[in-house]
C-alpha cells in the first residue's frame, strides 16, 4: 500500500512535471511571462470590444479587418514554415488557402449542408493531402525552380476550380452558412457592449452588442475570436514542433541541403513535412475566409494573393514567426486604416520587397539567432581586419 | 477526349500552335539569356513582354489607327509599334537588372533572395500598369499643385485618358487586323498573320544567334556565361555585358509584344503571369539557357498545348504547361538540348 | 605495379571497397580500386591532387554510386542506399571545406547529427511524450560531451559562423561523432592547422579511434598520416599503386616516386 501511495505519488510528480515542461516549452523559460502572456492575449481578445482610437480603423467594420489580419497571420504562420523554417519558397501557397475555402463551401453548403466544425478538420486533412501530392512530385526539384512550379500550381488548382462544374465553377458558392454558435441565436448567451471613442472619451455603446456567441453577417466580432482562438493554437503548436528534432532538421535543410542529407537527415521527408504543414495551415486560413465570406468563386484566389503573402513573410523576417505575424499585419491592416491607400497596397509591396531584400535581406524582425549570428559575423569580420596588418 | 477534332484539325492546330509557340520562343529567350550569364530567373521578364504589348496598343491609339484593316494596311502602324515596344521593353528589361538585381548580384546574395528582389520587381511593373489611371491622378494632382501656384491647369488626367482606361480591365488594340488566307487546301488554310507571326520570330531567332556567335558582344556574353571571373580577368566588364544581356532580352520580348498583338489583339495588366510560367517552361523544355533550345521549346510547347486543349477542351489550355514544366523537371531536368549558352551552342 | 599485398585477414573488413571504377563521361575517376578497413584501424588514404582521394571517399559516403564494383559496409552493399541511410548505418564524414549549418548554435549543429537515430515527429513534439523528452535530453547531453571531447571551449551556444577556424574543423568532427558512427571518416581534417594544432588533432584521431570506432583518414599532411594511420592506401591517377604500413609505404619506390618524392619538401613547410 505504502509501495503504490509512493509510485502513484512519483507518477504524478512525474506528471505535473512534465506539465509544468510542456508548459514552459509553450510559453518559454521564465514563469514571469505567464501572466504578461495572459493579459495581453486577453487585450487582443477585446479588441473589437475596445474599438481603441487610432487603432480602430474610421472606413471598414474593425471586426471584419481584425478578422482579415488574424486569416493573414495564420498564413504567415503556415508559410513561414515552408518559406522560413524549410527554406522553400511556395509561390503557390494560395492554391492551399483556395482549397481550404472550397472544402467548407462544398461540404456545408454546395453539395452537403454539414456542419461547419465537422468540416473544419476535413478541410485542413484534405488541404494536407493536396500539401503532399503536390510536394512529392516537385520537392526534388532545385529550389528557384521549385518558386515557378508552386506558382505553376496555384493557378493549376484555380484553373481546375473554375472549370469544373462540380466544384461550382466560374459562378463559385454562394450562401456559406455561418458556422453554429452558443446559446440563443437573437440574444446568445450574453452580450457584451463595444466602447464608443466618439467623443473622446469612452461610452459604452449599447446599441452596439456582440452576442456570445452568434455568428452572423452583422458583426464579425465572433469571428475574429474564432481565427484568433485558431491562430493562438496554430502558433502553439507550431512552437512545440519547432523546438526540437524537427525544427533543427528543417533548419538544417535550409542551410545546407547536402551537408543535412550527409549528416542523416532525410532532407526530402522533412522538406515534404514542412510544405504538408504549410498547406494544413493554409487551409485552415482558408476554411476561416470562406465561412466568413459566405461566398467565394475563382477570381478570389488570384496568383497575386500569393506573391502579397510572400509578402508578408519576407518583409516581416523570413524564419521568425513573430516577424512573419507581424508582416501579415502590415500587408493586411494598413491598406484598411489607410482606405485611400488600397489600390497601392500591391504597388507598394513590390517596392517593399525589392527595397527589403536589397537593404535589409534579413526582413524586419528577423529570428533571434540569425540576427544575432549575423551581428557576431559582423563583428568577427571587423576584428580580422583590425589584426590583419598585426600579421 | 475528343481525338476525331484534332486529328481532323492536325494541320489547323499545329501552325496555330506554332504561331503562340514563336511568341513564346521570343520571350523564352529573355529568361534563357539571364539564366545563361546569371544563373538566375528573371521573374519580372514576363512583365517586361507585358509592358511591351501595351506599348503596341498605345502607338495605334497615338497614331489614330482604327477600324479594321488587312496585315499590310496595318504594316506602318506595326513598325513603328515595333521599334517602340522594343526601346521600351529593351529599357525595361535593363532598369528590372539596374534596380533588381546589380546590387544582390555583387554582393553575391542567395539566388532565393534575388528571386525574391525580381518577384518584388515584377509585382512593381504589373502593378504600375494595373493602377495606371491612378497613377496619372496622383502625378496629375502634385503638377497641378505646382502649375495651380501659378493660376494655370494642365489636365494630365483628361489627355491621358484614352491609355489609361480600363486599367484592371482588358485593353483591345483600336485596329482590327483581319487576316487573310495565302494558301488553303482541304479543311485547312494558312493566313498571312500567322506566317508573318511565325517567319518573324525564326529571323529574329537566327539573327540572334548569329549574333551571339559572331560579334564582340556575343563573346562576351558567352565568356561571362562560362566563367564570370575569369572573363573579368580577359577584360570583360561583367556587369555591362550582364546589363546588355538583358537589354538584348527585353528587345526579344518587344518583339514578341508586337507579334502577340497580330494575332490576339487585347491585353491585361496581368497577362504576365501565365505567359511568364509558359515561356519559362518553354525555356527549361529547350535546356534553359541554350538559346536554340529556346527556339524549339517554345514551338513545341505551343503546338503541345494547342494539340492537347483539342483534346480536353480549350478551357485546360493553360494547364498543360504546368504539367509538362513539372514532368520536364522531373524527367530530363537539363531540358531536351541541353543547358548552358557558353559551352553548349550558343 | 607492386602492390603489397596485406595478409588475408580472419577479420570480416568494416569496409570493403571491391574493384570499384568510377567513370564520368569519358574520365575515370576511380579505376578497379580494391581495398579494405578493418575495425578499429586508421586508414590512411593519401596520393598527389586528382589521385581520386575525395571521389574515393564520396562513393564510400553515398555522394557517388560506383560505374562498377561494389562497397560494402558491415556486410552490408551501399549500392542503391540514399545518403542519409549510410550515415545512420554507420558512415560519418566531416567536409574538406567547411560545412557547417552557419545560423544554427554549435550545439544544433551537433544535435543534428545526434538526432540520426531519433525518431521524433511531428505528434511526438505536439504531445512532448516521454521519448520525446528523452532523446531530446540524450541529444543534448551527447552534444556538450561530444564538444568537450573534441576539444571546442567555446559556447556552446554560440553560432558556429562565430567560432574560429579551428574550432569549426573540430565542431564538424564532433557533429560526424554524434550519429554514433562504427567508421568515422575524415576529408583533410588539418588542413590550415598550425604544428601545434595538428598535434592535438593526432591525438583526437587517436582518442576516437580508443572510443571504439574506425578511421578512414584523407590527408595532404605527411607527418600527420604517417604518425597517426596504422594502415595506408596510395591512390595515383585513380590507382591504387600500394597498400601498407607507414614504414612500408615510406620505402616503397613506386610512392616515394608517384608522390613523396615531390611533396615531402612542401608538406613540411605547409
Amino acid at each position: 500500500m505504502n509501495h503504490f501511495a509512493r509510485t502513484a505519488g512519483d507518477w504524478i510528480s512525474d506528471r505535473w512535471a512534465t506539465v509544468g515542461d510542456r508548459v514552459s516549452d509553450v510559453v518559454g523559460k521564465r514563469p514571469v511571462k505567464i501572466p504578461l502572456i495572459i493579459v495581453g492575449v486577453a487585450l487582443v481578445y477585446l479588441l473589437p470590444i475596445l474599438n481603441l482610437p487610432i487603432i480602430a480603423t474610421p472606413e471598414s467594420d474593425f471586426p471584419t479587418v481584425l478578422f482579415t489580419v488574424t486569416v493573414y497571420a495564420i498564413v504567415a504562420v503556415g508559410l513561414n514554415i515552408v518559406t522560413g523554417y524549410a527554406g522553400l519558397l511556395d509561390l503557390g501557397y494560395v492554391g492551399f488557402y483556395a482549397t481550404g475555402a472550397y472544402v467548407i463551401g462544398l461540404l456545408t453548403a454546395y453539395h452537403f449542408a454539414w456542419p461547419f466544425l465537422l468540416v473544419l478538420p476535413i478541410a485542413m486533412l484534405i488541404t494536407l493531402v493536396t500539401g503532399v501530392l503536390l510536394g512529392a512530385p516537385t520537392l526534388r526539384v532545385r529550389g528557384d525552380y521549385l518558386a515557378i512550379v508552386t506558382m505553376g500550381f496555384g493557378e493549376l488548382i484555380r484553373i481546375t476550380i473554375r472549370n469544373t462544374a462540380w466544384l461550382g465553377g466560374t459562378s463559385g458558392i454562394k450562401s456559406i452558412p455561418a458556422p453554429q454558435g452558443i446559446g440563443d441565436k437573437s440574444t446568445g448567451v450574453f452580450q457584451i457592449p463595444h466602447l464608443d471613442w466618439s467623443t473622446g472619451t469612452p461610452l459604452v455603446d449599447l446599441n452596439r452588442q456582440t452576442k456570445f456567441l452568434v455568428f452572423g453577417v452583422l458583426d464579425a466580432t465572433p469571428y475574429f475570436w474564432l481565427a484568433l482562438t485558431a491562430l493562438i493554437v496554430i502558433i502553439v503548436i507550431e512552437r512545440l514542433v519547432k523546438r526540437g528534432r524537427v525544427g533543427r532538421m528543417w533548419e538544417a535543410t535550409r542551410e545546407d541541403e547536402d551537408a543535412a542529407e550527409i549528416m542523416g537527415v532525410p532532407t526530402f521527408k522533412f522538406k515534404l513535412l514542412a510544405f504538408a504543414s504549410g498547406a494544413f495551415i493554409g487551409g485552415l486560413a482558408g476554411a476561416l475566409f470562406a465561412s466568413k465570406a459566405g461566398y467565394i468563386n475563382p477570381i478570389s484566389f488570384p496568383a497575386n494573393l500569393s506573391m502579397l503573402f510572400v509578402a508578408a513573410v519576407v518583409i516581416g523576417g523570413s524564419g521568425n514567426r513573430w516577424g512573419a505575424i507581424i508582416g501579415a499585419i502590415i500587408v493586411a491592416y494598413l491598406p484598411e486604416r489607410f482606405r485611400q491607400l488600397e489600390d497601392w497596397r500591391l504597388l507598394f509591396f513590390g517596392i517593399a520587397l525589392v527595397a527589403i531584400v536589397s537593404f535589409r535581406p534579413q526582413g524586419l524582425f528577423p529570428p533571434g539567432n540569425r540576427a544575432r549570428a549575423q551581428r557576431a559575423a559582423r563583428r568577427a569580420a571587423r576584428d580580422a581586419q583590425r589584426e590583419v596588418p598585426v600579421v | 477526349m475528343d481525338f476525331s477534332f484534332l486529328f481532323s484539325n492536325f494541320f489547323e492546330l499545329s501552325i496555330t500552335g506554332l504561331v503562340l509557340g514563336s511568341v513564346y520562343a521570343l520571350v523564352a529567350l529573355g529568361y534563357t539569356l539571364v539564366y545563361g550569364v546569371l544563373q538566375l530567373i528573371n521573374f519580372a521578364h514576363a512583365d517586361v513582354f507585358m509592358w511591351g504589348t501595351f506599348v503596341v496598343a498605345w502607338v495605334f491609339i497615338l497614331t489614330g489607327a482604327s477600324g479594321s484593316t488587312t496585315l499590310l494596311g496595318a504594316a506602318p502602324y506595326l513598325l513603328i509599334a515595333l521599334v517602340a515596344a522594343a526601346s521600351a521593353s529593351g529599357g525595361l528589361a535593363m532598369l528590372v537588372e539596374r534596380i533588381a538585381y546589380r546590387r544582390l548580384v555583387r554582393k553575391r546574395a542567395l539566388s532565393y533572395i534575388i528571386l525574391i528582389s525580381a518577384i518584388g520587381a515584377s509585382f512593381v511593373l504589373s502593378e504600375t500598369m494595373g493602377i495606371r489611371d491612378k497613377v496619372v491622378a496622383l502625378i496629375d494632382g502634385i503638377i497641378n499643385a505646382v502649375v495651380g501656384l501659378f493660376g494655370g491647369h494642365i489636365d494630365i488626367v483628361g489627355w491621358l485618358s484614352d491609355y489609361t482606361s480600363r486599367a484592371r480591365g482588358v485593353t483591345t488594340l483600336p485596329l482590327t487586323i483581319k487576316p487573310q488566307v495565302v494558301f488553303s487546301a482541304g479543311n485547312f488554310s494558312v493566313r498571312d498573320t500567322d506566317l508573318t507571326i511565325i517567319l518573324a520570330a525564326l529571323i529574329m531567332m537566327i539573327g540572334l544567334d548569329q549574333f551571339i556567335r559572331r560579334t564582340r558582344l556575343g563573346r562576351e556574353i558567352r565568356a561571362v556565361a562560362q566563367d564570370p571571373e575569369a572573363a573579368a580577368l580577359m577584360g570583360s566588364n561583367s556587369t555591362s555585358v550582364v546589363s546588355k544581356t538583358f537589354l538584348i532580352g527585353g528587345i526579344m520580348a518587344g518583339v514578341a509584344a508586337v507579334l502577340y498583338q497580330i494575332k490576339v489583339g487585347a491585353t491585361t495588366f496581368d497577362l504576365g503571369v501565365v505567359l511568364g510560367i509558359k515561356a519559362f517552361t518553354a525555356a527549361v523544355l529547350g535546356g534553359i539557357g541554350n538559346l536554340r533550345g529556346a527556339l524549339l521549346g517554345g514551338l513545341l510547347l505551343g503546338v503541345v498545348e494547342n494539340y492537347g486543349s483539342a483534346l480536353f477542351g480549350t478551357q485546360w489550355k493553360d494547364v498543360v504547361a504546368f504539367l509538362l514544366l513539372v514532368l520536364i523537371l522531373l524527367v530530363r531536368p537539363t531540358g531536351l538540348l541541353g543547358q548552358t549558352l557558353g559551352r553548349a551552342r550558343a | 605495379m607492386s602492390e603489397v599485398q596485406t595478409a588475408p585477414s580472419t577479420v570480416q573488413p568494416l569496409l570493403d571497397v571491391d574493384h570499384v571504377t568510377i567513370k564520368f563521361g569519358g574520365v575515370v575517376a576511380l579505376d578497379d580500386v580494391t581495398f579494405e578497413i578493418k575495425p578499429g584501424e586508421i586508414l590512411g588514404l593519401i596520393g598527389p591532387n586528382g589521385a581520386g582521394k575525395t571521389t574515393c571517399f564520396n562513393v564510400i559516403t553515398g555522394v557517388y554510386q560506383a560505374t562498377s564494383g561494389t562497397v560494402a559496409f558491415d556486410g552490408t552493399p551501399l549500392k542503391g542506399k540514399k545518403r542519409y541511410q549510410i550515415t545512420k548505418l554507420g558512415i560519418a564524414r566531416t567536409f574538406q571545406n567547411i560545412r557547417l549549418f552557419p545560423s544554427m548554435s554549435a550545439e544544433e549543429n551537433v544535435m543534428v547529427g545526434a538526432d540520426v537515430h531519433s525518431k521524433v515527429g511531428i505528434l511526438r513534439s505536439i504531445f512532448r511524450t516521454p521519448y520525446f523528452r528523452r532523446t531530446e535530453r540524450e541529444s543534448r547531453e551527447r552534444s556538450r560531451e561530444l564538444l568537450r571531447f573534441v576539444g571546442v571551449n567555446a559556447d556552446p551556444e554560440d553560432f558556429a559562423v562565430n567560432f574560429s577556424y579551428g574550432d569549426q574543423r573540430r565542431l564538424e568532427i564532433a557533429r560526424a561523432l554524434a550519429t554514433k558512427p562504427k567508421l568515422v571518416c575524415l576529408d583533410e581534417p588539418a588542413a590550415g592547422f598550425n604544428p601545434a594544432e595538428k598535434q592535438r588533432l593526432m591525438q583526437l584521431i587517436h582518442d576516437i579511434r580508443d572510443a571504439g570506432n574506425t578511421v578512414l583518414l584523407v590527408e595532404h599532411d605527411m607527418n600527420l598520416v604517417m604518425g597517426v594511420c596504422d594502415r595506408i592506401v596510395v591512390l595515383e591517377f585513380g590507382r591504387k599503386i600500394a597498400e601498407g604500413t607507414p614504414a612500408e609505404i615510406q620505402s616503397n619506390p613506386d610512392v616515394v616516386a608517384a608522390y613523396l618524392g615531390t611533396e615531402e619538401d612542401d608538406d613540411d613547410t605547409a
